[in-house]
């Protein structure tokens, strides 16, 4: 049902991934160059990157729920692969998120790195990669891209990373390479079927087409698993997560904020684009038990940060919760759900990676991620500690600020189809709220000891490169309205696919709220009666 | 009228710092003197309207629209929110008068009125919200204040954890509140007030029942009843123009107020008004016989604030929201001058808490003690005080509904009589002993009485304990407390049809009540100091709540952490991942003599491997 329209003049998306690679490139060859003129190339670039995604958000018709901005050209002619990008109201915004995080990355991380010059050109490629995955209508094209972002992902968390950094980023990138194993079968196993069920059509790889393709239901089983596994550990979801904790921790500041923030973020756009456009029916056979899932990742998660010390371990547990919940609101199958997890998306990765920025600043100064060394920083650094607690309050779900709206969408929209996922999940919140103010009080509130006491608090610097985030989170929590608006459509669409394929409906209230019930009064004859009293 | 609030907290926010003392407190008192004002100017226009006519939605601006779902952020103004708005910000404001001198010389004093003005936002976008989410918004926003400022002097680990063990014990009582909002949606398909109350017939049996008791877990959580009572006392670690504000006056009556206003869905339902009134009863009670027994000035005064607020469930759980609500504005008045004074005689001793080393204050403290007497005759329920008048009507409406309620009921007001005038008689009566030197300290100095910007506010407050219950006096039916909210309540209100004579002799028990309590107290604790046998350690350790839960869900679940982090993911999950990694280095070291090492080889049999499986799927849609 993925239908294009509204085909550009100018080739917005093509530009937009190609920019950060033209610059990836260009800083490579930069070898002499002085670290000024590096981060100022790598600067303006990431910086025009965001610019002209914003340009895209802002040109997106925002009613459409349809693809939008859609180039497709043929790439390697014998394989059918086509160099194929759109964008809908749902990848826009992942889109942005990277746009987004590249930038402060860049700012908060090139100044204070040995080698700049790599480190620059290997985000950047970092992001052309992850923007191409978050834009690819091919699936060939998004298996390269996805397979992409591997590289230079583990060259930074290789190359700049902590004490045990070869381990975590080995493990890391077997583990993942091992999941897109399963990834590249399936989307050969799709192709291959699509193209015998239509002979004339020739070999292709289009997102569109392959919709079009229909699995005996085992077929569709083993195929929706096989994308799944890549997703799933890429995510990652509950069980495949225990590359995660060694790969966020080791990672430098900036690789764990891309780690988590942005790269997570393909796992579960992969199942929300592909598992679901692909595989209705799979999708929907196997949706209890990728609940189930998702709630014990939720519970485990924030059990398991309950028992961390390490507060980068902390919030890597925490991010595995969280990705729980985009889970549970994707496999609800209601407009309020998958709405929910696209918006839980955006918000987790300006949160975590606020969370991150914040923790490596502590690390920059006290050397320490141990809570049990750290005490009392709130005297020192109010600042560092207000803007902490502020993002705390973020991830724990205070409303006003961005996570609860995603949470409120995503558990509401859980409790319409599968009630008692959804108050198991809603435990979760409880935990989540222990563990983070037991973190804060530990590391901010008590009384300074020498050790702790001559922390700096945040430098001007610092703050202008947080301000950004704050000021998302806080602006998504009072008016998210903008980004509903164009995700609910792009939603709509799939679930009214998922729907149509299944011959299943999502509950009335979710797409027409009230004026549900009121027909149903007048059906019944019931209108609203008055009470008597006792 | 929030905006007000809003703005100050803006203002000092950005430059409170550089303000500096005094000038932040008052400009966060003139803010919140904004919203009172508007507050007067809403509630006189209201009040100028015919009684149907008293109803408005104001909205701002979209929040959140997916789908069927839509919130507005817009408030609804009616009678009852009107009465909550105008208690709120008076009493805010006189508390933030009194914070300008209570919080002198602090450090972060311009930080304290930051949270106090943010308190003061949320606490009104609770009570004017025109849906259930938007109240959850101000619910946690005043959580969150209550957080901060619990934990505001976060240099003691005392109050770090209070602070947290709020937070913590609150959002307990807000999974409650959000299943109840999921239920409401899933069954009506919105969460504004009035097209609930519309469509209410939907929810008619169990599901009322479901969504009215998951409220009230919320509301036990807020408005600290048993089960969950037992974070209000920890949270006396805050300042207290704090503990006098939040935790009396408004935010723990919170929970009160959420019922009052779900009163059409409650009136479905007399399970959960049983469960509810029983609840409020037991709580009243136990939270009176603990207060008996504390040495804390302020830690009576938080377990009367719980059994106070017990009242006030026991009167929703009985239909008699306005009895409620009554209570409600009579104690945010005599409570919150309680602990004003107490803050007052804590100020005057330098941070003295402790009971048992006051004494004799009177002489010491006249404005103090003048307007403590007023609140404390008030509280005991003595006429014609506004606690006699307000404790009455519950009692009243919860003879109707049960008299066993009412008889425990009785029993705590005598307790409540007793405790109180156990607090006045060691603070103000008896000998200086703060004179006394303790082990290994020196005597305090002589006590001050607080600056005028403290007193001023003791003084109003006073009066207003000791006449509020001219709004809402039985035999007057015009321009009343019960006329004006009526309509609220219209559909659910149980309206009490004692006969006057019936009246007369419970409110004569009441009296006489009152008056026991005071007299038991007065032969035991007007000259002696300690008396074991009626400080036992079951009482002060709060009938061991919090040992309960430590023992039964605390330490089993900080073993369940460790357990799943230190053997389940580190040994199982991790372990089985790079078991599966040692597994297929060892396969590959056997191999190794049957490869030849070189790259075309591996990529030869990863392309045949690939294909295996390609062709293994294909054949189960061809053949």
């Amino acid at each position: 049902m993925v239908t294009m329209s509204h085909t550009p003049a100018f080739p917005y998306l093509t530009v937009l991934v190609l920019l950060p690679a033209g610059g990836a490139l260009v800083v490579a060859a930069m070898m002499k160059a002085p670290k000024w003129a590096l981060s100022a190339v790598a600067m303006v670039t990431s910086l025009a990157t965001l610019a002209l995604s914003v340009v895209v958000l802002v040109l997106l018709h925002s009613r459409n729920g349809r693809f939008q901005f859609v180039s497709n050209h043929v790439w390697v002619a014998s394989l059918g692969v086509h160099w194929y990008v759109g964008v809908d109201g749902i990848s826009i915004f992942l889109v942005l998120l990277a746009t987004v995080l590249f930038p402060i990355v860049l700012a908060s991380g090139i100044g204070r790195r040995l080698d700049a010059r790599a480190f620059a050109a290997w985000m950047l490629l970092l992001e052309a990669a992850c923007i191409g995955s978050f834009v690819s209508l091919d699936l060939i094209l998004f298996f390269l891209f996805f397979e992409l972002t591997l590289v230079p992902a583990y060259f930074i968390i290789a190359g700049w990373g902590y004490a045990r950094r070869a381990y975590a980023a080995l493990k890391f990138f077997i583990y993942t390479f091992l999941g897109s194993v399963f990834l590249l079968v399936g989307i050969l196993a799709v192709a291959f079927i699509h193209q015998h069920q239509h002979p004339g059509s020739g070999l292709t790889f289009a997102l569109p087409a392959l919709e079009h393709t229909h699995f005996s239901s085992v077929d569709g089983i083993l195929l929706f698993l096989a994308f799944t596994a890549a997703f799933a550990v890429k995510a990652p979801l509950f069980p495949f997560h225990t590359w995660s904790p060694d790969a966020y921790t080791e990672a430098p500041t900036g690789g764990s904020m891309i780690l988590a923030a942005v790269l997570a973020k393909l796992g579960t756009y992969g199942i929300l684009r592909f598992d679901l456009n692909l595989f209705p029916e799979a999708s929907k056979t196997m949706a209890p038990w990728i609940l189930t899932i998702a709630v014990i990742g939720i519970l485990y998660g924030a059990i398991v940060a309950c028992a961390q010390r390490d507060l980068k371990r902390i919030v890597t547990y925490s991010s595995m919760a969280q990705i729980g919940f985009i889970a549970l609101g994707t496999f609800a199958f209601t407009t309020q759900g998958l709405t929910g997890g696209v918006l839980l998306m955006v918000n987790h990765g300006l949160i975590v990676a606020a969370l991150f920025l914040l923790i490596g600043w502590i690390h920059e100064r006290r050397k320490t991620w141990q809570v049990t060394e750290l005490r009392g920083l709130q005297a020192p650094a109010p600042v560092l500690a207000a803007v902490f607690t502020v993002v705390t309050m973020a991830s724990i779900g205070l409303p006003g600020l961005n996570g609860f709206v995603s949470e409120f969408l995503v558990l509401s929209g859980t409790f319409l189809t599968h009630r008692w996922w959804a108050v198991v999940a809603t435990g979760g919140v409880v935990i989540a709220a222990i563990y983070l103010l037991w973190a804060y009080q530990q590391v901010f509130h008590g009384k300074t000891d020498r050790a702790n006491e001559k922390t700096r608090d945040l430098s001007w610097a610092e703050r202008a490169a947080i301000a950004p985030l704050i000021v998302l989170i806080v602006f998504l929590g009072v008016y998210p309205k903008p980004v509903l608006d164009r995700i609910t459509p792009a939603v709509n669409r799939l679930v009214d696919r998922v729907e149509l394929v299944t011959h299943t409906k999502q509950p009335l209230v979710a797409r027409s709220g009230p004026a549900v019930v009121k027909d149903t009064a007048a059906d019944g004859g019931t209108g609203p009666s008055p009470r008597g009293s006792r | 009228m929030p905006l007000f609030a809003l703005v100050g907290f803006l203002v000092l926010l950005a430059f409170g710092r550089r303000i500096g003392d005094p000038v932040a407190g008052w400009i966060g008192t003139l803010a919140i003197a904004g919203s009172f004002v508007a507050a007067c100017i809403t509630f006189a226009g209201l009040s100028h309207l015919p009684s149907g006519a008293r109803e408005f939605t104001q909205t701002y601006f979209t929040w959140i629209s997916v789908g069927g779902l839509h919130v507005n952020a817009a408030i609804l103004i009616d009678p009852l929110s009107m009465t909550m708005a105008m208690f709120v910000t008076g009493v805010s404001m006189l508390i933030h008068l009194y914070s300008i001198g209570y919080m002198k010389k602090d450090r972060d004093y311009s930080k304290f009125f930051v949270y106090l003005n943010l308190f003061v936002f949320s606490m009104l976008i609770l009570v004017l919200a025109n849906n259930l989410l938007l109240t959850f918004v101000g619910w946690e926003g005043v959580g969150v204040c209550s957080y901060w400022l619990v934990s505001f002097w976060f240099e003691r680990d005392s109050a770090a954890s209070a602070g947290k063990k709020a937070f913590i014990y609150n959002r307990v009582g807000d999974v409650g509140f959000l299943l109840a909002m999921f239920l409401v949606f899933s069954k009506v398909g919105t969460l504004n007030y009035l097209s609930v109350f519309a469509n209410r017939h939907v929810l008619a049996g169990g599901t009322a029942t479901a969504v009215m008791l998951l409220l009230f877990l919320a509301a036990t959580g807020k408005s600290a009843q048993i089960p969950l009572f037992n974070w209000l006392p920890d949270a006396m670690e805050g300042p207290t123009p704090v503990s006098a504000l939040i935790h009396a006056a408004t935010m723990v009556t919170a929970g009160v107020y959420l019922l009052c206003r779900m009163n059409e869905v409650l009136a479905l339902t007399p399970d959960a008004m049983w469960v509810i009134a029983i609840v409020g009863g037991v709580t009243a009670f136990v939270a009176a016989t603990i207060a008996s027994a504390q040495q804390d000035i302020k830690k009576v005064l938080a377990f009367s604030t719980v059994s106070q607020i017990g009242y006030m469930v026991l009167a929703v759980g009985s239909g008699a929201y306005i009895a409620a609500i009554f209570l409600m504005v009579c104690h945010a008045f005599y409570k919150g001058l309680l602990f004003l004074g107490a803050g007052s005689v804590i100020h005057g001793l330098e941070d003295e808490q402790d009971l048992k080393r006051m004494g004799r204050l009177r002489k010491w403290l006249p404005w103090t003690y003048a307007t403590f007497l007023v609140a404390w005759l008030s509280i005991a329920g003595v006429p014609p005080f506004s606690g006699f008048w307000s404790k009455g009507d519950v009692l009243t409406n919860v003879y109707a509904k049960s008299p066993a309620l009412w008889a425990l009921g009785v029993v705590t007001a005598v307790l409540t009589g007793y405790y109180m005038s156990r607090l006045f008689f060691l603070a103000f009566y008896g000998k200086d002993r703060w004179k006394d030197p303790v082990p290994g300290g020196a005597a305090h100095h002589s006590p001050h009485e607080s600056p005028w910007v403290m007193r001023l506010p003791l003084v109003i407050l006073a009066v207003f304990s000791a006449l509020a219950g001219a709004f809402d006096l039985p035999w007057v039916h015009h321009y009343d407390f019960a006329s004006w909210l009526a309509p609220v309540f219209a559909h659910s209100l149980y309206l009490d049809h004692e006969g006057t004579v019936a009246q007369w002799v419970l409110a004569t028990i009441d009296a006489v009540m009152a008056f026991v309590g005071i007299g038991v107290a007065w032969h035991l604790w007007k000259s002696k100091v300690n008396r074991p046998e009626l400080e036992r350690k079951f009482l002060i350790n709060v009938w061991y709540w919090d040992d309960f839960y430590d023992t039964v869900i605390g330490r089993p679940s900080q073993s369940l952490a460790r357990f799943c982090a230190g053997v389940v993911d580190a040994r199982v999950i991790d372990g089985a991942v790079n078991g599966a990694a040692s597994l297929v280095r060892a396969t590959g070291s056997q191999a190794r003599r049957l490869q030849s090492g070189y790259v075309r080889n591996y990529a030869l049999g990863i392309a045949f491997g690939t294909a295996a499986i390609v062709v293994f799927v294909l054949s189960r849609t061809w053949w």
